[in-house]
């Protein structure tokens, strides 16, 4: 019998557990449709965020803002400028881009806990801007999309995101494609290069490499993903609000990856999944649910130090992307 | 003979402290000019003033005729010089091909040169799926070297490639550095240790308070051993 290269293994992998993502929507019931959507959506924010914190080593506080463009940039546009979906989501993508490429420029001149800091900065200001413009977001109360609004139209036919199999679908395809660009990403050249510039900047730096722009590339590809989902999220959730800007979203996300496993491909979903389970069950038995998920999170720690899948790829399956 | 590198009056300073002053170095085309000197004398600061590292506050720096200090630290690898800082420093969690593919991407090289520069370690091409910050000691410096040398530089810096290693590992060493002279690289070694020198140098240089205080042939250091107690203090 042939045996797989690891590469073959990881993509192998990928593909199984997009097969298997994809068997669920007729498995599952129609509760835990709906949450495996929303954590498909919100998977794809993790991975952005993972590419800058996993792979670049970029621990940014700010990502919430990156998300929030995205689901802004979409949302505002169909609200106010009744765009359809398609450039609706183009605008949730350039408006992610084009901040993480300002925001970028500007806070990758700090390192370390100042970068932190700056970040935070970027989103809380983002986050009040949100709250300062209530004439047109409404503030935390938010604005619910019609649902006439959100029809993803295509050449032959029309997709009505509000039906509950077609959104668990449309949130797979794009968790798909971004899993697909990441695993591309961080196996090219580009992506060694993230992480040895994660290892020492310093080194790089000596062996020739811009780490600048470098990082800035990073940065602006992690908008864009986390922007991706927060577009994604507005038209498939309908819903656009100040919340989703706060802290708790530049919070969740390095939860999620932590967990899940810094810098690897499946860490993000692992982590988003298994954090919206561990509060939904925990929630459903007890008022305290936030002092099981510590001690769940404790737990984990203790067991998966480097995150779940971080760790099976440590002590079991090397080939792990 | 045709100077590879040169420094003229070169100044460079860790914050407010200076640490070379008026440094002038000739490095002649295929040769492996050492220097030597007390722990503090500059040696180091000497290398990373080249590379851009430590900023040159007066003075030239001449890769040929182009003038290294008009370029940013990242675009001195690109111009033709490489490094091996003290240390080895490799990327630990990425594989020794992975380590080397980041050395090869800097000036786009491709298999020729990763094949040319595993004939030079052959131990290497064994390896080059193992994480690299699993290697022996010996091994890592290799490794850090073959990193290097992916860049195809015209000019190669080495900062105590042999330092903490056993001897077998030296006289390794030792060879590759004569092999590369042989392919045309000129080397400037920094090392502490005269008996690492004598067999690979061709010339040394007394580095002494951030200053070249003389540059010989190793001919006229055999003849002279007290040169050495001079400047570094051993024999």
């Amino acid at each position: 019998m042939t045996r797989l290269t690891p590469s073959a293994k990881g993509i192998a992998l990928h593909v199984g557990v997009v097969l298997a993502l994809l068997a669920l929507n007729f498995l599952l019931p129609e509760y835990h449709r709906g949450v495996f959507a929303r954590v498909l959506v919100l998977a794809v924010f993790a991975m952005g965020y993972n590419l800058a914190f996993g792979y670049t080593g970029l621990l940014s506080l700010g990502h919430a803002m990156f998300f929030a463009a995205g689901l802004y940039g979409a949302g505002l546009t169909i609200y106010h400028l009744e765009w359809s979906v398609w450039p609706a989501f183009a605008a949730g993508l350039a408006a992610g881009a084009g901040l993480a490429l300002v925001v970028g420029f500007l806070a990758l001149r700090t390192t370390g806990v100042a970068f932190m800091i700056v970040t935070l900065m970027f989103a809380q200001v983002f986050y009040l801007t949100t709250l300062y413009f209530t004439t047109y977001t409404r503030g935390e109360e938010g604005l619910v999309l019609p649902q006439a609004a959100r029809v993803l139209g295509f050449p032959g036919g029309t997709l009505n995101l509000s039906d509950p199999s077609t959104r668990y679908l449309v949130a797979l395809a794009l968790f798909t494609l971004v899993l697909g660009v990441i695993l591309f990403v961080v196996r090219a050249p580009f992506g060694r290069s993230l992480i040895a510039i994660r290892e020492n900047d310093e080194r790089m730096r000596m062996l020739g490499y811009n780490v600048f722009a470098n990082k800035l590339a990073s940065v602006v590809l992690s908008g864009i993903v986390c922007a991706a989902s927060g577009a994604a999220y507005a038209v498939l959730f309908g819903y656009v609000g100040s919340g989703f800007a706060a802290i708790q979203y530049s919070i969740l996300p390095l939860l999620w990856v932590l967990v899940g496993g810094a810098a690897t491909t499946l860490g993000p979903l692992i982590g988003t999944l298994f954090m919206f389970y561990v509060i939904d069950t925990a929630s459903s038995y007890t008022t305290a649910h936030l002092l099981v998920v510590g001690l769940v999170l404790i737990g984990v720690i203790l067991f998966f130090p480097k995150g779940i899948a971080g760790t099976v790829r440590e002590r079991w399956l090397p080939w792990l992307p | 003979m045709r100077a590879a590198l040169t420094m003229e009056g070169v100044d460079s300073f860790y914050g407010h402290v200076q640490v070379l002053r008026g440094f002038d170095l000739e490095l002649k085309a295929g040769e492996v000019l050492c220097l030597l000197g007390r722990n503090g004398a500059g040696k180091t600061t000497a290398l990373k003033t080249i590379m851009g590292l430590v900023p040159a506050t007066a003075g030239r720096i001449l890769l040929g005729d182009a003038d290294l200090t008009k370029l940013a630290p990242h675009e001195v690898p690109t111009a033709g010089v490489a490094y091996v800082p003290q240390g080895r420093r490799l990327f630990s969690e990425l594989s020794v091909g992975e380590n080397l593919e980041i050395g090869l991407m800097t000036r786009n090289k491709g298999r020729d040169t990763r094949d040319s520069v595993l004939d030079l370690f052959p131990i290497l091409r064994e390896r080059l799926k193992q994480r690299s910050g699993t290697l022996s000691g010996g091994e890592q410096q290799m490794l850090a070297m073959a990193r290097a040398l992916c860049l195809e530089p015209q000019v190669l810096l080495l900062d105590e490639p042999t330092e903490g290693l056993m001897p077998s590992m030296i006289a390794r060493i030792r060879e590759t550095v004569a092999a590369l002279r042989a392919r045309g690289v000129s080397t400037i070694l920094v090392e502490q240790r005269v008996d690492a020198v004598l067999p690979v140098a061709d010339r040394v240089a007394f580095i002494e308070n951030g200053r070249n205080r003389e540059t010989v042939d190793v001919d006229r250091l055999r003849a002279d051993p007290e040169m050495v107690h001079r400047y570094v203090g051993v024999g």
